[in-house]
This record gives C-alpha cells, structure tokens and sequence, in this order.
C-alpha cells in the first residue's frame, strides 16, 4: 500500500480516538460543575417540591456512566437527543446554530486567509523597509486590542456615527445573502483582524525561512523578479507551516468567537453552548463539546494531511 | 413663529406631517432639537394612536435555553415574550390597580376564603377556541398540582378547592386571602387551552399578539391577535419583535442605530450619558426590586440580633443608592417594603448610617472580633461586588471586622444564597405586601432566606392575610415591618429603579412600577408616530 494512504489511515484512527477521549473529558467536566439542571434551571424560584419532580422527570437520578453511554451510542446513531431545558431536538438546533457559525467562519475566512498571505508576501518582499513595518505594526496591534474592544469601537463609528452597518448582526432565513453579508460586515472586520496578525506573521517568518536557501540564490541569479522569486520558489516550501497556522485560525473562528457572537448577538454556536453551560443542560454541552472537538481535529488533521502532501519526500518515498 | 409652530403641530395632529418633516421645518425656525422633539410629542399624542410598524424590543435576559411554557420563566426575555402572547385572570396596572385580562369582573366572599372570577364573554384563544371556565381552572392545576415545576407553585399555595359555576371559575382558599387576584396576576398563570396540560409549549393564549416565530436566545417574532378581545384600543402594531440582547453595549448601541425601539436594563453609569444622545430618553422608575445583604438569624454569629443591629447601623445607604444605583433608586430600610406597595406606612422612621451606634451595638453582641465573611459576586446583583466593598469600609469605620469573598456567578444561586449565612442577592419584588413576606418572611416559606421564623409574624401575616378592613391591615403590615427591620436577617440598603430607554418615535410611554417596558406591554400600549 502507498506509504500516504497509510499515514492518512494512521491519522484518521488516532483523530477519532481522540475524539472519544474528548468526549469522556466532557463529560467529566460537567459532572463537576456546581449544582445540577433542575437547579439551574429553576433559579432562585426553586422549592424543593418543584427540585424533585423537575430532577424525576429530567432522569437526573440515574447513575452518571448510564447517562453517558446511552447518549454516546445515541450520538453515534445521529440521535443527539432533545434539550433538558427546552424541550427542543438538539441535532435541529444545532444544525440551525452550526450553520450560522460556519456562515460566519466562512466570510470571515475567505477575506483573512488570502489577505494574511498576501501581507506576508509583501512584507517578504520589503523585508525591513516601512511597508513590512507597517504591516506589522498595524496587525500586531490589532491583535493585541481584545476582540470586543474592537467589536465596541467598530460598532460605535460604523453602526451607531455613521450608519452603515448594523450593530446587531442577527441574520434570518428570510434574509437575501446581500442582506445577511450586510448584517454580518462588523463580525466578519472584527474577527478579520483578530486573526490576521498570526497568519501574517507566520507566512512572513516560513519564508524568510526559506529564502535562506541556496536555490533562492540561484533564482535570484537566474534574473527572476523579487515577487517571482518568493511565489516561484519560496512560498511552495512554506507551505506547511503556513497550513498549520491556517487551520488553527480557522478553527477558532468556529470554536473560539463566543465574545464577537455576545457582543453583536449573532445567534451562532459559542451562545448557545454558553447557555446550556450556564443551565446545566448536559446533552447538549456534550453535544457541543463533541463538534467543537470534531471541528478541532478535523482541521488539524487536514493540516497534517496537507503538509505530508506538500512534502515531496513524503509524496515520493524511495 | 409662534404661529407657524402651532399650525405645523396642527398638522402632525392630523397626521399630515411626519415626524422628519416637522423636526427638518422646526429646525429652519429655529427651534433647538430637543424643544422641537417635545412639541412634535405633544401634537402627536393629541393624534392619538397610529396603527402599524414593526416595534422591536431590545431585552436583557435571555438564553438560548428559554421555553415557551409559562411554569418554567424565571428571566425577562421569555416574560416579555409570554406579555405578547398570554393574558393573566387579571393584572396589576401602573397605578397598583387590579385590571381584568381573561376575568371581565371577580368577587370575594366576605371572609375572602371564596373568590369568583367571571370569565370574559366571547373571548377566544389566538386558536380560534373559546375560552371557557374550565381552561382557567386547569391552568391553576398545572401549576398548582403536585407534580408542578411552575415557579408559582409557592405563590398559590393553600387551595382548598376549585370549581367551574357557569361561566364563572370558583377557588377556595383553606385560609381567607383578600389578596388573591393580586396572586393570580402572577405571569407564570397565564391561561392557556386546557391549562396547558397538552402542550405547555404551544403559546397560544388570548393575547394583543401572537407568536409567529421563536428562536430561543434570539429573539420572537409576533403579529397582531386580529381577534384581539380589547379591539382597536390596543396593540397597534401590525408586528412586534422581542430581541434578546444581553451585553449592555450592545443594547445601547442598538438603540442608538435604531435597530430597536426600546431597550431595558440601561446601567445607571451611563443612564446620563444616554439621555443626552438625541432621538431617545431615558426613563426611569422606582419599583419594587431591591437589592440586599441577608443573613441567616438561626447560624452563629447572626443569631444575636445586637450583631445584625451592628451590621444593619454600618451600612450607608444614601451612598449605596449614590455609587452603585448613581441615583436611580431609593434607599430601603431594612424591610422589603416600600412606598410601591399598597398600605404602606411612611411613618416608620428611616435608618441612618451610624458607625457609633454600629459600634456600641457590636461591642455588646460579645463577637469575638474575628472576621465576618460577605460572599458576594457580580451576579448577585448589578454592582454586588462593589456594594459588597463598600460596605466593608463603612463596617470598618465601626470597627466591624467584614472580609469579602468574591464567589462565581456559576452557581451562586444553588451553592451560596439561601445556603451561606451571609450573602448578598436581590429580589424582584411583589405586587403586595402579603405575598413579599409570605415569599420570604414566613417560618415555612421555601425561600426563607433570612431563617426568620417567629410565629407571631406568621399569625400577624394570616391575620392580615384576611382582614377586609384596610386601616386595620395597614397597622399590621406596619408592625409586622419594624419587627423585620429590627429583629430580622436582612439588610436592604436599596430599592433599585427600572431604568428603560426609549426612542422618541415611540409614543404613549407610561412608566410602569411593576417592571420594565411597561411591564413589557409596550408593544400593548404604545404606538410609532
């Protein structure tokens, strides 16, 4: 069998043992959180009638392991259950809430990435000279800032002085995609220049890298042109930290943006799981705990499948 | 100019010249903004309603774990919401009046163990389905029965029985009430088909509006009730949007780009600051809610009143109300009732920060001098944590000794109030006296969270309970009052305002003590010009 194929199996196995051990940790974690659903959910009005018989009917008084094994052999069945609090099918709801996030990630994503590189390229390219300060000037602090500041700041000179975004980025089925890109334009610039700065500064340090090499040297000799020389030669071999740090990005824009979601109330994901943190609503924060670790996984198991794939080494063993 | 003004308020009186125009025309007179803003709302209100629009409302509290079931909302999202869809028997109104909702009229016998309500003729759920007498009496079983987790449970307690006489519901109480349709203007008992034991979830009632679509923790969308049974005196608008918006900027700065029309929750830091943007104001009125300090009277070393007398004496109310409510608010007096209640006594003098009384109070409580510890935390209430600080200096200047402990939000209603000896928390306030201490002064109330239990409160409590004559009622409460503030476990330095913001395109906005938004009737009561 070709040694790839063998890798990517290698990977694929290992991924999803990691995922198991996730989950058990999931579940681990909320069994130490403080006080149980019934609980929270019924706040400061609860009695202890009302305590009992919200716990009988929730089932909160089976034993821990047979809660977890019956929900795990449901989630593997495509069965997610339905929510202890609401009473609402969680597959559905998630489904609703893991497509606006990935709406989300998605534009966020497709102006960062092709942006971050290029920023890199150009700072390469005038290595030392103002525009490479200037570009990491300006992603570094923005990096630095923490996100909702500048969700605040955006908000109030785009959405609240001049008008021309909305600062609630609710978005609805009955919304034209023009009107949803509108809605989400503050999350998208936010979320754009919180993750710039990473992928910038790791495409400018892989192929600075890079351009250590001899064969640059020889390109150079060769007459190439600066830019030629560093998306020719330099940027194909940088390829796989790049990737990397790529994926990370991406990854946290679908796990990590729970702050940006508050912040511009966008009905995603991070919300939704905060809540049912907050509620002690077990299915569903394993639930959630389990696609965020997918997510997570999968994104870095694409980033090692495509770094052995950009290793020729790799690609063509002997 | 005088002249033109008032012809142009004519016109927006009759509904020839909008809001744009009059303030664009005003301006070319040379009217200041804010004056032209005044005029235009007066010759608006003259107007009279206008029907249509979309009003949205921007409110804090909601999770993307809400239900539509009316036993299980306990934050202000899903109370807004069930306020757009769902009628009471009856309700309280901004004066402290009962109103009818479900009931046309109600009677109580002379003892009031018996009450009727009469439902209303021809009123029908947004279903199409008449309501009827016994839709009402199964409301209350679901709430009430043995099995319920409905947040009223505690509140309608003590039914001896129920009955359906023609078109009239009949309770009897084991004990005489002259409260109870106060009770049952609880929002928890909103009367649904068949009580709701079939789909508690369905949320369908007899409502101004009805709910068109629900994303939990985002918001509700709701269109007019063309069967509404108040007709064209209310809802006038053709849809109505609850919005969940639970961080504070975001509120503001949704209110202030006009995506919503109103928002609740304004912080008192920036009520000022708020009020002074144009096309909005700032509306803020004293309520019920307080917040407190609560100490168990029954655990060491609380169970000496002289140590209480101590802490309640260290404790600077006016600068409570000045640094954490920035004045939105009233200065309470260690007892939960305030001049909001019926039957209040104005009479009973005010305590006043006295380190010196403090001081001598905890010298004679014989405490070891070792320190007292406050568990506080952010959630408790809005500014708990400095509250908590400040007390502490205050407590310092006596020489009481207070250490505080911050606690997390997660969980500090299952694993610090009501469990720790000394805490703080907030209450929300009842509509009457008798249901505030029946809720958390009486020996055998769930949510005693003081500990306070003497049995000649409970006897004066069910005295009052069901005394018809209110002089002798108002003694009682008065009496039952000072022994809370003197003897008891709880330390109220503040009643806090609702504080909403209101755009000035909405007209008809009438403060309303019961809650925000008019106790979310806004969208009942208001209309856009």
């Amino acid at each position: 069998m070709h040694p790839i194929i063998i890798l990517v199996a290698q990977r694929l196995a290992l991924s999803t043992l990691l995922l198991i051990a996730a989950s058990a940790l999931i579940f681990a974690g909320t069994m130490i959180l403080p006080g149980d659903v019934a609980q929270s959910i019924l706040g400061q009005s609860a009695t202890p009638e009302s305590l009992a018989n919200l716990r009988e009917e929730l089932g909160l008084n089976d034993p821990p392991l047979t809660r977890y094994f019956d929900w795990l052999f449901g989630a593997l069945q495509g069965d997610l259950g339905t929510a202890l609090t609401n009473g609402r099918d969680i597959a559905e709801s998630i489904g609703q809430r893991m497509s606006n996030t990935l709406f989300l990630a998605f534009w966020a994503a497709i102006i960062s990435v092709p942006l971050a590189i290029m920023l890199g390229l150009i700072a390469v390219r005038y290595k030392d000279r103002w525009p490479d300060k200037l570009i990491s000037a300006v992603t570094l602090a923005s990096i630095s800032i923490p996100e909702f500041l500048i969700g605040y700041l955006l908000m109030y000179f785009i959405a609240v002085k001049l008008g021309w975004f909305p600062s609630v980025a609710m978005i609805g089925d009955h919304m034209s995609l023009l009107q949803k890109l509108q809605a989400i334009a503050l999350p998208v610039m936010v979320l754009t220049l919180v993750v710039l700065a990473h992928m910038m500064r790791m495409t400018r340090a892989a192929i600075l890298n890079v351009m250590q090499s001899a064969y640059i040297e020889t390109a150079e000799l060769k007459g190439l042109t600066g830019f030629q020389v560093i998306a020719r030669h330099a940027f194909p071999n940088a390829i796989a930290p790049i990737v990397n740090v790529v994926m990370l990005n991406l990854a946290y824009l679908v796990v990590g943006v729970v702050v940006i979601e508050v912040v511009f109330v966008y009905p995603g994901m991070g919300q939704y799981l905060v809540d049912h943190v907050a509620k002690r609503d077990v299915p569903v924060v394993q639930a959630c705990g389990l696609i965020f670790a997918a997510v997570y996984i999968g994104l870095n198991m694409v980033a090692d499948i495509v770094s052995i794939l950009a290793n020729p080494r790799l690609r063509h063993p002997k | 100019m005088n002249e033109q003004i008032t012809h142009m308020a004519g016109q927006v009186t009759a509904g020839k010249m909008t809001r744009r125009e009059f303030m664009g025309k005003a301006a070319a007179l040379g009217v200041s903004a804010a004056m032209a803003s005044t005029m235009f709302a007066d010759a608006a209100r003259a107007a009279g309603p206008v029907k249509g629009g979309t009003f949205k409302m921007g409110v804090q509290g909601g999770e993307s774990t809400n239900t539509q079931d009316p036993a299980l909302w306990s934050s202000d999202v899903p109370i807004a919401g069930g306020q757009q869809w769902g009628e009471t028997l009856v309700e309280v109104n901004g004066k402290g009046e009962l109103e009818g909702l479900v009931a046309e009229s109600w009677e109580g016998s002379a003892d009031a163990k018996t009450w009727r309500f009469k439902v209303r003729q021809g009123i029908e759920f947004s279903n199409g389905k008449t309501v009827t007498p016994e839709d009402i009496m199964r409301t209350m079983e679901r709430h009430t029965n043995e099995d319920s987790q409905s947040g009223a449970l505690g509140i309608v307690q003590g039914i001896e029985s129920m009955r359906v006489d023609g078109d009239t519901f009949e309770v009897t109480m084991e004990i005489g009430n002259a409260d109870l349709p106060y009770l049952l203007a609880d929002y928890h008992l909103k009367i649904q088909p068949d009580g709701g034991f079939d789909d508690p979830n369905s949320a369908v009632g007899t409502g101004p509006y009805v709910l068109e679509s629900d994303e939990p923790g985002v918001r509700m969308q709701f269109v007019r009730n063309p069967n509404y049974w108040g007709g064209d005196a209310f809802a006038h608008y053709d849809s109505v949007e609850v919005i969940t918006l639970n961080d504070a900027t975001a509120r503001t700065a949704a209110l202030q780009s006009g995506q919503v029309d109103i928002i609740n929750r304004v912080e008192p830091k920036i009520a000022q600051l708020l009020d002074r943007a144009p096309n909005l104001s700032v509306q803020n009125v004293s309520g019920r809610g307080h917040y407190v300090f609560i100490m168990h009277v029954d655990t060491a070393p609380f169970d000496a009143n002289e140590l209480r007398l101590a802490l309640k004496y260290a404790i600077n109310r006016e600068e409570m109300v000045d640094k954490i409510l920035r004045g939105y608010g009233g200065i309470g007096n260690d007892m939960p009732i305030n001049a909001a209640y019926p039957l209040f006594d104005d009479s009973i003098p005010q305590r006043e920060y006295d380190p010196a009384k403090a001081a001598e109070h905890y010298k004679k409580s014989g405490h070891d001098g070792s320190p007292i510890i406050l568990r506080t935390a952010d959630g408790a209430f809005p500014g708990a944590v400095d509250a908590a600080a400040l007390f502490q200096q205050t407590a310092q200047a006596a020489g009481i000794p207070l250490e505080v402990k911050r606690e997390p939000n997660d969980g500090y209603w299952s694993e610090v109030w009501n469990v720790q000896p000394f805490c703080a928390s907030y209450w929300s306030g009842r509509p009457v006296q008798d249901q505030m201490y029946a809720t958390a002064y009486l020996s055998t109330a769930d949510w005693n969270d003081t500990r306070f239990k003497r049995p000649e409160f409970d006897e004066m409590l069910l005295a009052a309970r069901s005394e018809l004559d209110d002089a002798k009622r108002k003694e009682i409460y008065s009496k039952m009052g000072m022994m809370v503030r003197d003897e008891g476990g709880l330390i109220l330095p503040m009643f806090n305002d609702f504080i909403d913001a209101v755009s000035n395109e909405v007209q008809g906005y009438v403060p309303d003590p019961n809650g925000a938004m008019m106790y979310w009737y806004a969208s009942k009561f208001t209309w856009k010009a």
